[in-house]
């Protein structure tokens, strides 16, 4: 990751909330404000217990921003560390594996939601613009794919497999 | 003569209810079958279908100890069932959305109004988030652009966030 501002911690919206709902748009990754917003995310993914990753529509604003770090996770296979991808996309994806899901967007409860475990993302780094291409699989490829549902204006509840999916937090992580 | 019957047990919830229903049940030589118990907002919350040599009558005076702890429960027969009421493509619907009157008949009466027959549902109402997930087995020939437009439109008219999406068929 290029080097960053000083990141704010910023409330994060939750459902229902109109800005959740709507697709984000792109953005320039060079824009200073995007820098800013990479900043904090990342500070308030960290201040948030159990959290692995923050989209920018979480804290209230419409670009295609998300952040990530799966890498302290029971369930993490690859990882590449702590991270934001600006106007990231879905290259290929494939192996389907259902699994529990949380969001902070969401607090009151947990899913079941089937997504691929094999994954391979395009996007831009943040202040740079340079583009990356990341090959990950397991929890990192869930996140990934529940942050960019996130982007196109869904939560995990848009996505849960049945009727029996959808379960009361118990804890936060 | 066995026959079926169903048995409803709600109320406050405490350990060992299971264990008192079934034990009663297994004391008359039934048979349990299909079952489903969840806690609804903290109660207690169980139906199940039993295969019993013995009248529902009898069955609730067993039971009535639970009844008198402030249980409600009722025994009622039911003919055997071995044909889904519409068979079809199943379909998950799952809404999101703030909480208000209406939602669950709004969108339910939009599935019922296809044929649609719902298989299982659950409702949750969290901090001012209401969820809705239903499985729906659609008849054969159903529009689904149609379909999924007067879910869209319902879904609009309620204020909540609506999507419909075929059920995922699992592989063995």
């Amino acid at each position: 990751m290029p080097p960053l501002p000083e990141g704010r911690v910023l409330p994060v919206v939750t459902a229902p909330a109109e800005v959740l709902a709507t697709p984000c748009v792109e953005v320039d990754p060079t824009d200073p404000a995007v820098g800013q917003l990479a900043a904090d995310l990342l500070v308030t993914q960290r201040v948030s217990p159990g959290c692995v990753g923050l989209a920018a529509n979480q804290v209230g604003v419409g670009w295609r921003v998300f952040s990530l770090d799966v890498s302290s996770h029971p369930k993490t296979r690859t990882t590449h560390g702590e991270y934001v991808l600006v106007n990231a996309r879905v290259e290929s994806s494939s192996r389907i594996e259902k699994s529990r899901e949380g969001c902070m967007s969401v607090p009151d409860f947990t899913g079941d939601v089937k997504r691929a475990s094999r994954l391979v993302v395009v996007g831009l780094l943040p202040v740079t613009g340079a583009e990356v291409r990341l090959e990950t699989d397991a929890f990192e490829a869930r996140a990934l794919q529940h942050e960019l549902d996130h982007l196109d204006g869904f939560v995990f509840l848009d996505r849960v497999a049945g009727a029996h999916a959808v379960f009361p937090r118990q804890t936060y992580l | 003569m066995t026959q079926s019957l169903a048995v409803t047990v709600l109320g406050h919830d405490r350990p060992g209810i299971i264990a008192d229903v079934t034990g009663v049940l297994a004391e008359l030589g039934g048979n349990l079958e299909d079952s489903s118990m969840t806690l609804l907002r903290g109660h207690f919350a169980w139906t199940l279908v039993v295969a019993v040599d013995a009248a529902p009558g009898d069955v609730a005076e067993r039971l009535a100890r639970l009844t008198a702890e402030g249980l409600v429960v009722s025994v009622l027969p039911v003919p055997d069932e071995s044909q889904a009421a519409v068979a079809g493509a199943l379909w998950v619907l799952s809404v999101h959305g703030a909480d208000r009157p209406g939602i669950v008949s709004g969108l339910t009466g939009v599935l019922a109004a296809a044929g649609g027959n719902i298989t299982d549902l659950t409702t949750r109402l969290g901090s001012g988030l209401y969820v809705l997930v239903a499985e729906v087995a659609l008849p054969q020939g159903t529009d689904l652009d149609a379909l999924g437009a007067r879910i869209r439109a319902a879904a609009e008219r309620l204020g909540v966030r609506a999507t419909f999406a075929p059920a995922d068929t699992d592989v063995l």
